[in-house]
């Protein structure tokens, strides 16, 4: 589902990332474990198609990503990204119902009520769908932004820090409410997170066909006379 | 979900801030709306009521008076003029008509005019129900007088003294109603017509204390004023100064009399014209920044659209969308102000049953209207909406 080759993503004025060499089978997790500012967000940044690698091969879904362009990248990320983001940015103008609409307006698709109530139903929130997001709980609104993330079935999940500031409870909750979901829709998960506690809250092997894969991404550190030669250096643990 | 409906809930999600941009585009456009309300019907009047009188010949005083009492009546006229002297006018070569006009009494502030048929003919007014007069104090009511004074035929009626309600009641002569006009859109609509030997007889009876009094009276009669149209357009050049300087009359061109008073007006609508442009320049920026914030407190939900898939264009028309809506809403709020305040202009003026000014007239020019309040909306918009297009979504994300 995703496999990267020899990529790498030079920042026009900062540092230059590189990245290891994987492979991620349909319906696997991947957790990006590491401190922030090592390239967690700019490898999700690369995998969603918001940016192209400055050298290095990406496909995602079976679509060589380096040279899209930005329509077409829009609208295969509609298709095949599902996004969970740190901050939620539920819209507090629209209801539950309403954001999720929004979702396939972005997408360019027609209102579908029904794959609304289906998905909402499915994270067990189909009571809240005339609520704002003022008036949801935040295990609630991480439900409802992980509705609107599967509605259009993304075959790729990816989920930005999501445990963040969550006490132990609600983050062994988020991930297993995560995993649960990717699994329900057969989807890639790719679960960016700096907390050390997600780790362990994935179990090896979930119904012993998911392949769990732990990497772990380090900040290149290159001398400026590196960075000058293009010289990429990348550190990788598993 | 439509880019219409998500504007639209996006908008009233702030609906104290987004009432106040309505409200202030629609002040601004309220304004406008009167501006081209009261000119249309102000132009609308003058054409219809000044058509075809080429020159008023009435008592020496103001020329503008002259014109605005006889021929639009919204004024009192300058005094009264010999019915000899209009005779001899009527002989004058350069003259192909004269109808004459005597003011004096009315009926609840509906005025009632002595005159002739050819007033009626001129105007092209026809009775809806009875006939024209065919003697004295027989009265034809105009279509809104008779409707506001509850008159029908047959009803009768005395005259006050005066062109204002309130003055000394003439008893003794009443006036019978046998004819009601048609509406016609002209002046004709708020006054009560009669023959002008009534309003002599009215004044005869009152004042002659017998008949050798009645009959001085009746060699020297006297009528407001005449409505003259020349035989031809070259008798411009000499008529009204014959009239000004051989006569104890005076000739007034209510051409040119409009044309004065128009651009008397003309400040003062220039001074509203103004205001409103200073109104809508303040609306403007007012958009402006309420979208400028909106974009600037709602980068990461604009950013996770696009996340979502949406292309920037989509992004930014979102943004256009919202003030689109200010637009529109703006539009028909002004449109509706503008109206109620032409609305209230009329009611204060027909207070004296003078001008035909009113609200609930959509006129063609109206239209501007909505292109304004779209130019504005639209254009504040503009800046904003390329932020949003800016929106890199690269932010949801914080990378670097």
């Amino acid at each position: 589902m995703i496999q990267t080759r020899g990529l790498c993503f030079r920042y026009p004025d900062g540092p230059v990332l590189s990245f290891p060499d994987i492979d991620v089978a349909q319906g696997a997790v991947l957790l990006l474990s590491g401190p922030s500012g090592c390239g967690k967000s700019t490898w999700l940044a690369l995998v969603a198609a918001l940016m192209a690698p400055t050298s290095g091969a990406l496909t995602v879904a079976g679509l060589p990503l380096n040279a899209l362009k930005t329509i077409a990248a829009d609208a295969w990320r509609a298709r095949a990204i599902g996004f969970l983001p740190q901050k939620l940015h539920l819209s507090s103008a629209l209801t539950v119902q309403q954001n999720l609409a929004m979702a396939q307006w972005a997408a360019g698709q027609a209102e579908d009520a029904a794959a609304i109530a289906r998905a909402l139903q499915a994270l067990g929130v189909q009571d809240l769908a005339g609520r704002k997001p003022g008036q949801l709980s935040g295990g609630q609104a991480q439900r409802v932004a992980l509705a609107r993330a599967v509605l259009l079935k993304p075959q790729v999940i990816l989920a930005d820090e999501p445990t963040a500031s969550l006490d132990d409870e609600a983050a062994a909750d988020a991930v297993t409410l995560l995993l649960q979901t990717a699994a329900k829709q057969g989807a890639t998960l790719v679960i960016a997170t700096h907390d050390a506690r997600v780790a362990s809250l994935i179990p090896p092997g979930i119904d012993g066909q998911i392949g769990f894969q732990p990497l772990r991404m380090l900040r290149s550190q290159l001398s400026k006379d590196e960075q000058a030669a293009g010289q990429l250096s990348a550190g990788s643990a598993a | 979900m439509k880019t219409l409906s998500l504007a639209w809930h996006y908008l009233w999600s702030r609906p104290l801030g987004a009432a106040l941009n309505v409200l202030l585009l629609a002040l601004g456009l309220a304004s406008i709306t009167f501006l081209l309300l009261v000119g249309h019907q102000l132009s609308r009047a003058f054409d219809r009521d000044l058509a075809g009188i080429d020159v008023v010949v009435g008592a020496k005083g103001s020329p503008m008076q002259l014109i605005l009492s006889g021929v639009l009546h919204i004024e009192i006229p300058p005094g009264n003029v010999p019915l000899k002297a209009v005779r001899e006018l009527e002989k004058h070569p350069l003259v192909a008509s004269i109808i004459p006009i005597s003011l004096g009494d009315n009926l609840r502030g509906f005025r009632i005019v002595g005159t002739s048929h050819a007033y009626l003919s001129h105007y092209q007014a026809t009775p809806a129900q009875g006939q024209l007069w065919t003697q004295p104090m027989q009265v034809v009511v105009g279509a809104t007088a008779a409707r506001k004074l509850g008159l029908v035929l047959g009803n009768t009626f005395a005259g006050s003294h005066g062109l204002g309600a309130g003055g000394h009641l003439h008893g003794d002569s009443l006036y019978t109603v046998v004819g009601i006009l048609a509406p016609g859109g002209s002046v004709l609509d708020r006054l009560i017509l009669t023959d002008t030997a009534s309003v002599w007889k009215v004044h005869e009876d009152y004042t002659a204390v017998d008949d050798d009094d009645r009959k001085i009276m009746e060699d020297e009669r006297e009528i407001t004023m005449a409505l003259v149209q020349y035989k031809t357009p070259m008798a411009a050049m000499s008529f009204p100064r014959y009239v000004n300087t051989s006569t104890e009359m005076q000739a007034a061109s209510p051409a040119l009399e409009v044309t004065r008073l128009l651009n008397m007006l003309g400040l003062g609508t220039d001074v509203l014209r103004a205001f409103a442009g200073v109104l809508l320049l303040t609306a403007g920026l007012s958009v402006f920044i309420a979208l400028w914030s909106a974009v600037r407190e709602r980068r990461g939900d604009l950013a996770l659209l696009r996340m979502l898939g949406a292309p920037p264009g989509k992004v930014a028309a979102l943004l256009l969308c919202e003030a689109l809506w200010l637009g529109l809403l703006a539009a028909g709020l002004g449109l509706l102000l503008g109206q109620g305040f032409a609305a209230g202009l009329g009611w204060f003026l027909q207070l004296d049953n003078s001008l035909l000014i009113g609200g609930m007239v959509w006129p063609p020019e109206l239209a501007v209207v909505p292109g304004i309040a779209l130019l504005v909306s639209l254009g504040a918009a503009l800046l904003p909406a390329f932020g949003a297009y800016r929106v890199s979504v690269l932010e949801l994300l914080q990378v670097r």
